[in-house]
């Protein structure tokens, strides 16, 4: 939008100033009660960012809540969540924003409390510098050393320590030197880049803006200026990675990978490969919105186009040729636990690293770390808070690097399949079995080769429905009449897979996600030798329909919902159950005493009460046939 | 972990971009809610640079309560046809038919039924499970602790306490039926990145954005602007034509303007720079108390 004023030229090259400050993200962390909140409140009312109506607010709320108190309570500004306005404490990470002349910075403001350190842990990761804040009065506290040790373990190279509230000890400089001298001892354990101690009050405002004449002895830099100059070390790896994020296709004519670089370089012409499949191609063009790009660089979002029609999905990483991922669905990760729901061994989880999600389990937890002695301490299970160092089994292979050389390809988190709360954060070591010189082997032999001889396209029929709907009748019905058709199929009893296979699992909710687990995986497996597979199962929840089309992954899944009226299926009552159920007898019984959460995504929907299971399968059978 | 050579506005937009294509993939039905604002003009442009050369692959919502600036209906509908995008419009029917608004039935009723209630019914129409909105964490204290990705109960409704923890770029979208999420891919940016990004990009914005001479009274310490002529005057205010723009806007009866004589984007950048007061004191509805908005997001409000 062009200005016709004068002014122009000196406005536009303002504006271009602002764009080309750089970025810095960092943390404050420390102890309770050592001034954290007031810190960066003092730190955005220095830097003049704060607005007229923000203050009066401020100045408004300090009296409520701080009566009689004549001196702004800067902690206000960040505290924003009124449960923590009424505790006095920060129960959660607050993102707070200003710029100086020559750099932008994003505050991450996290808790001191231990029960909050999951989320000191999440203000950590996307942060470049942590500033450790230490009470002057108090020196190091096991929370203090807690939070250096968390730095380190999630790959921060820059710390400062800033002394707070040393205008309580009179500006005594011995404090300030024991303490610095005290954490230089023990960090010295711990992987550091720089670290830079600087005596503060916060309250008073000394050495935050600039250096305090009542610290004559104190000569380096005050704490802006500080973070204003520092240079950041780019710790990431020069190696490049590109997870496919998504596949654009607008039209016959167009195929590119849409992502996000990770780390390195990738120019047109680049020979890439992708290292779950080992195809190869090279770069043709660098695509976006304002136009062709010759060069891509970490951090960048584009899209990717290849000169050969090579198949990636979403999830796949490029790299370049030579310098391929860890590829494999075992290795071993440091992990914090974040829920209170202990993290158990051979528990299912989800596991998101990058663009790929599969379900994984801990196969073993090595240890815990004593956060403070650094002991290394043998457990059966991670509680809230704790950190471990545990090995992993994925369902699907993963590729992945170790966190050390990169941070996007090697941290993930373990989502609970039930709750689908973010349990555990973790970064991998290594990869176990030497998993990154052993590729997956495409099988000469393989589903399509196997279906072929078969004639058919595998698939997966799941028959959900009420007891006594007549789901096992119409999937017996099916599978007859596919039979007499030539097909090749195998019908899967949710029952009769509890005497066998499953009769070691009982009804509690991980045992639920245990019997949902393996039907949906022997499904596959069949499904993957060539076969059709029917199976007939009650699967009352959503979530475990879900959980099994997401198994399935991509054999074509049908949920068909056999919808029989509750009264039908207590009428027919086949087994007897309905009136066991009706006397109590049986707890837990679907329809009853437990809820059926009827499909909303049901591939086909039949009318179980009005037509005979023949009929019905006649409807399934071609439907299905329709659609492939 | 990421570069530093590139500029802050160049990493926001990239972040913006990469959450952009995490709703397209990872949700069902995906929304994106248009406000005809500044905010969403530049949400609405991310989204075409996040999936060009294909085309946005989610209608834009918006809530339509009926009092917004005539120019914003204007340009929503010019804006929409050229970026070829569908727009869905929503209005609570019942609350029209009520004549519910903002003189009769105070601002905070008029909002809840106007606005959040309005809103609850078209996501529970549309049953969209991915919610993407243009709220930044600079705006508002309550804002400032939520998610990129933030859940949603069946009821909309958010608690503040039981959080995901969100670390690096991992963002867990899963749900259980009925549930939602909201999507802010403009978290971390400012007022001023908006203007920045608005000038350098070139991105069209309502022409209230601009300083003009326009009929304005003075009512609860705000200039209100005379849209049209629904407003219920109180017997001793007088309309004056002053020079005004608007830093953010919303219905008409309950947005204040600031005078200005900015016509200009660089000119409103400079404004800024020296100016003094926050973007959403000029919102009445966030004035009645400061832990106000953590009380209406908790219940659905964007």
């Amino acid at each position: 939008m062009p200005d016709p004023s004068s002014s122009d030229t000196e406005l536009q090259a303002l504006t271009r100033k602002q764009n080309t400050k750089s970025l810095l993200r960092f943390i404050t962390c420390g102890s309770v009660d050592d001034g954290k909140s007031t810190l960066i409140g003092r730190l955005l009312y220095d830097a003049k960012v704060l607005h007229q109506d923000q203050l009066e607010v401020l100045q408004k709320d300090s009296r409520n809540c701080n009566a009689g108190s004549e001196n702004i309570d800067f902690a206000m500004l960040v505290d924003g969540l009124a449960a923590e306005r009424e505790q006095g404490i920060t129960i959660d990470v607050a993102y707070r924003y200003f710029s100086t002349s020559n750099r932008k910075f994003i505050v991450a403001d996290t808790p001191g409390h231990e029960q909050y350190t999951r989320n000191m842990v999440t203000g950590a990761s996307t942060a470049d510098l942590a500033i450790l804040l230490i009470d002057a009065r108090q020196g190091l506290l096991t929370q203090t050393r807690r939070h250096a040790f968390i730095l380190s373990l999630i790959g921060i190279k820059h710390v400062v320590l800033v002394v707070n509230k040393i205008d309580l000890m009179d500006y005594n400089e011995q404090v300030f030197i024991d303490i610095k001298q005290q954490f230089g001892k023990f960090a010295s354990e711990l992987d550091f880049s720089s670290i830079d101690a600087i005596p503060v009050s916060a309250l008073c405002g000394d050495n935050i803006i600039t250096n305090s004449p009542n610290m004559p002895w104190y000569s380096a830099e005050a704490l802006l200026p500080f973070l204003e100059n520092i240079e950041i070390e780019d710790r990431s790896s020069d190696l490049f990675r590109f997870p496919v994020q998504w596949v654009c296709r607008p039209d016959l004519n167009f195929r590119g990978f849409a992502g996000t670089v990770a780390s390195g370089v990738v120019k047109v012409g680049d020979e890439v490969m992708v290292t779950a499949s080992l195809k190869r191609s090279k770069i043709a063009r660098i695509v976006t919105f304002d136009g062709d790009v010759p060069i891509a660089e970490a951090g960048d979002a584009v899209t990717l186009t290849l000169n050969d029609e090579i198949d990636i999905s979403r999830g796949d990483v490029l790299t370049h040729i030579g310098q391929p991922q860890d590829h494999g669905d075992q290795f071993q990760a440091r992990m914090i636990w974040m829920s209170q729901e202990p993290a158990l061994v051979g528990r299912s989880y989800l596991l998101k690293i990058g663009e790929q999600t599969t379900p994984a389990q801990i196969t073993d937890l090595k240890y815990t770390i004593n956060v403070n002695s650094h002991e290394h301490v043998a457990a059966t299970h991670l509680e809230m808070n704790a950190l471990g160092v545990c090995n992993f089994a994925t369902a699907r292979q993963i590729t992945f690097d170790p966190y050390d050389q990169n941070a996007v390809t090697g941290s993930f988190i373990l989502i609970d399949r039930i709750s689908n709360a973010t349990v555990g954060a973790g970064m991998i070591n290594y990869g176990l079995f030497r998993s990154q010189n052993i590729f997956w082997q495409s099988f000469e032999v393989n589903r399509e080769t196997r279906s072929e001889l078969k004639n058919q396209t595998p698939a997966i029929l799941w028959f959900t429905g009420l007891s006594g709907s007549g789901k096992s009748a119409i999937a017996n019905a099916v599978e007859k009449k596919m039979l007499a058709d030539g097909y090749h199929t195998y019908l899967l009893d949710g029952d009769n897979i509890r005497h066998g296979l499953n009769k070691d699992l009982g009804f509690t909710n991980a045992d639920r996600v245990e019997n949902i687990r393996r039907i949906a995986e022997v499904a596959r497996l069949m499904a993957d030798s060539g076969l059709i597979v029917l199976v007939s199962f009650i699967s009352p929840f959503e979530l475990e329909r879900k959980m099994a089309r997401e198994v399935a992954d991509d054999i074509d899944f049908y949920e068909i919902f056999v919808d029989t009226p509750i009264e039908v299926c207590e009428e027919r009552d086949v087994k007897g159950l309905y009136a066991k159920a009706r006397a109590g007898e049986l707890k837990n019984f679907t329809g009853i005493s437990s809820a059926y959460e009827a499909p909303i995504h049901a591939d086909l929907h039949l009318d179980g009460a009005n037509a005979t299971p023949e009929e019905l399968a006649k409807i399934v059978t071609e439907i299905i046939s329709w659609q492939r | 972990m990421h570069s530093t050579k590139r500029t802050y506005l160049h990493r926001l937009e990239a972040e913006a971009i990469r959450i952009m294509r995490a709703v397209a993939v990872e949700f069902e039905r995906p929304v994106l809610m248009y406000s005809v604002g500044k905010d969403s003009s530049v949400l609405l442009r991310i989204a075409q640079k996040a999936f060009f050369p294909a085309a946005i692959p989610f209608p834009l919502l918006h809530i339509d309560t009926g009092w917004k600036f005539a120019q914003m209906i204007a340009f929503r509908d010019k804006i929409c046809r050229e970026a070829g995008v569908e727009l869905i419009v929503h209005t609570n029917e019942q609350g029209r038919k009520d004549n519910i608004n903002p003189f009769n039935h105070g601002s905070a009723r008029y909002t809840d039924i106007m606005k959040t209630q309005a809103l609850r019914e078209a996501l529970n129409l549309g049953k969209y499970d991915g919610v993407i909105g243009g709220a930044r964490r600079d705006e508002e204290k309550s804002r400032a602790k939520e998610r990129m990705f933030s859940h949603r109960s069946k009821s909309h409704q958010w608690d503040p306490k039981n959080q995901r923890p969100e670390l690096w770029s991992l963002y867990n979208t899963r749900l259980n039926p009925g549930e939602s999420m909201r999507i802010f891919p403009l978290s971390n940016w400012t007022e001023m990145d908006i203007w920045n990004y608005i000038y350098l990009e070139r991105i069209p914005i309502v022409p209230l954005y601009f300083a003009k001479k326009r009929p304005v009274v003075k009512r609860d310490g705000m200039l209100i602007m005379i849209d049209d002529d629904r407003f219920q005057l109180e017997p001793n205010e007088v309309v004056e034509e002053r020079s005004i723009r608007f830093r953010t806007l919303g219905c008409y009866p309950l947005t204040g303007a600031v005078e200005s004589r900015a016509a200009t984007l660089p000119k409103i950048i400079l404004e800024m720079q020296q100016g003094a007061r926050s973007e959403r004191a000029t919102r009445l509805i966030d004035n009645d108390e400061a832990a106000s908005m953590e009380k209406k997001k908790r219940e659905g409000y964007f």
